[in-house]
């Protein structure tokens, strides 16, 4: 593993040591991994598809439990926690998942309003609905698009819906499973815009990204981790990343300046290059 | 010699083979078992889902009503005929009332109920857990720290075995109506006696044990529908083949459970005495 050291590094939020996981008892989806996520920075993991990605991720908010190793939330080993002390430790958390995940019985406004109905029984409906609105707003959807079912939202609206939802709860780490996969390149942007203007809004909050996207990668990283076979194979600034002699890294960079540059070629339709 | 090898080796696999799936079986009905009594259990822990259960039951029961009324309506139509049919020739007709009461009562109205709304009800569950799961929305409950199991599965466990019985009664219901109707109405016997025999042989107990049956069945198919769409693997095919395999084993968990419940009421009845459940 190639870890760059990074200066003024803040302390961990999520500090992972020597994880393994085996679904099979034979083959190891990650392979002794060791990560630290710095708090209040975004943190984009990329990595070829079968590197460990989302089995991380499911590890990290305590959804698969580790063959061995140790994952510590804001210090707390949460390995051992029993699911009520994991019940409580995900209020932490907010997730925009791949496809966003909106429940699709329930309107916008509802499914904002959902975490909010289930962890903070305290507060009046009004203020529940007030406290929604507000997050749909703080993620850009139109006010004539909160009565809307899932099924009447544009990929991008649920997004944004996915991310108001993933805020209602003010949490202290934000999740981002492949918020980019299968968008297009408008879309694709506005989603990344949006990371990067939530971050700003809520200082302290540590965002991890899971991504595919290279160039998404460099638009919104502080930090790039990139993994192979179950173990990081580099963690360090998007300059480290693009500077590293390290050949999966640089076939990676390669082909994601490739694929960027068909799209590119493919919206101007006049064979222009819009990236250098 | 070699053939005798052979046989010997077809001979272990045959057992070989009945042994796996066994043990197969065992062990679905172990997580059916374990599954089934966790979300029960779960229902009675805070926080309490009362308006799920009733948003469950409006849809088991109250979704089921039209589709009840009508197959049992039907039921009673068709099977007093044919009884009177057979009756007529002993010249016994007066007994067509209490024949068709004690059938529809004790077997045809909880095992047709548990079949009809295992097909609307428990197919419906398990392609909502199902579509749930693999738009990862089960997943989006998990890391909202919300107990999936909980808020899903519980309320429509509980749900089904509340709402079974009142259907299995609506049903009753309508299949007595239809046979009074085509005994009174269209073949013409004498109204005092039909009902003078049917209160004589139906008694309470009968349609005791048809709810009670009702609730069983409820929990099963509910159990099974629930199971099979939580843990649904593989898209939208995998969606369908979860939905067909839930009403399959629930239908022949209906069938195949009826005749042991049967069994097992007539000894509880047989052991307590029937007078003390009238």
């Amino acid at each position: 593993m190639e870890v760059v050291e990074i200066h003024d590094q803040p302390p961990s939020a999520i500090s992972i040591k020597d994880l393994k996981k085996s679904f099979d008892g034979r083959e190891f989806v990650l392979n002794g991994m060791t990560l630290e996520i710095p708090k209040g920075r975004i943190t984009v993991m990329i990595g070829y598809s079968g590197t460990g990605k989302s089995v991380l991720l499911k590890h990290i908010l305590g959804l698969l439990k580790p063959t061995s190793g140790s994952i510590k939330i804001f210090d707390q080993e949460i390995t051992q926690m029993t699911v009520e002390e994991l019940t409580k430790l995900r209020n932490k958390f907010g997730m925009l998942f791949q496809y966003a995940a909106l429940f699709d019985d329930m309107t916008a406004l509802e499914n904002v309003a959902f975490p909010l109905k289930e962890h903070r029984r305290e507060l009046s409906k009004t203020k529940m609905v007030e406290i929604a609105r507000a997050r749909l707003k703080e993620s850009g959807l139109d006010e004539k698009h909160y009565g809307k079912l899932p099924s009447e939202m544009s990929g991008g609206m649920r997004k944004r819906v996915g991310l108001a939802r993933a805020l209602a709860l003010d949490p202290e780490i934000l999740v981002y499973d492949e918020p980019t996969t299968g968008l297009d390149p408008v879309l694709t942007e506005m989603v990344d815009n949006l990371i990067v203007s939530t971050h700003n809004l809520r200082q302290g909050t540590t965002s991890v990204v899971v991504s595919h996207d290279l160039y998404a990668a460099f638009r919104i990283a502080d930090h790039v981790v990139m993994l192979d076979s179950g173990r990081v194979l580099l963690h360090g600034t998007p300059q480290d990343f693009l500077n590293s002699d390290i050949d999966l890294v640089k076939r990676f960079v390669a082909k994601g300046v490739r694929k960027e540059l068909q799209v590119h070629e493919g919206q101007n339709g006049n064979g222009t290059r819009s990236v250098e | 010699m070699v053939a005798r090898d052979k046989f010997n080796r077809a001979f272990d696999g045959f057992f070989i083979w009945w042994a796996l799936k066994f043990r197969a079986f065992i062990l679905e009905v172990g997580a059916l078992s374990r599954f089934g009594l966790h979300g029960y259990r779960l229902f009675f822990t805070k926080p309490y889902r009362w308006s799920e259960l009733v948003t469950h039951m409006e849809f088991i029961g109250n979704k089921s009503v039209g589709i009840i009324l009508m197959s049992g309506f039907f039921t009673g139509i068709a099977l007093a005929y044919q009884i009177y049919l057979g009756f007529k020739m002993v010249n016994a007709t007066s007994l067509v009332g209490p024949t068709v009461g004690m059938g529809v009562t004790r077997e045809l109205g909880p095992v047709l109920t548990g079949l009809i709304v295992a097909a609307r009800a428990g197919g419906a569950m398990t392609a909502r857990l199902g579509s749930m799961r693999v738009t990862e929305q089960i997943d989006a409950l998990e890391v909202m720290g919300v107990n999936p199991l909980q808020y899903l599965v519980s309320p429509r466990l509980l749900a089904a075995v509340i709402v079974m019985p009142l259907l299995t009664g609506i049903f009753d219901f309508a299949a007595m109506f239809g046979c009074w109707l085509i005994c009174i109405k269209l073949l013409g016997m004498d109204e005092a006696s039909f009902f003078d025999r049917t209160y004589l042989w139906l008694e309470p107990y009968h349609i005791n044990e048809g709810l009670f049956k009702a609730a069983v069945f409820g929990l099963f198919f509910a159990v099974i529908c629930t199971h099979r769409g939580f843990y649904t693997k593989g898209g939208a095919e995998g969606v369908g083949a979860a939905t067909n395999r839930g009403v399959v084993l629930s239908m022949v968990m209906v069938i195949a459970s009826d005749f042991f419940l049967t069994s097992f009421i007539n000894m509880f009845y047989a052991v307590f005495g029937m007078n003390n459940w009238k």
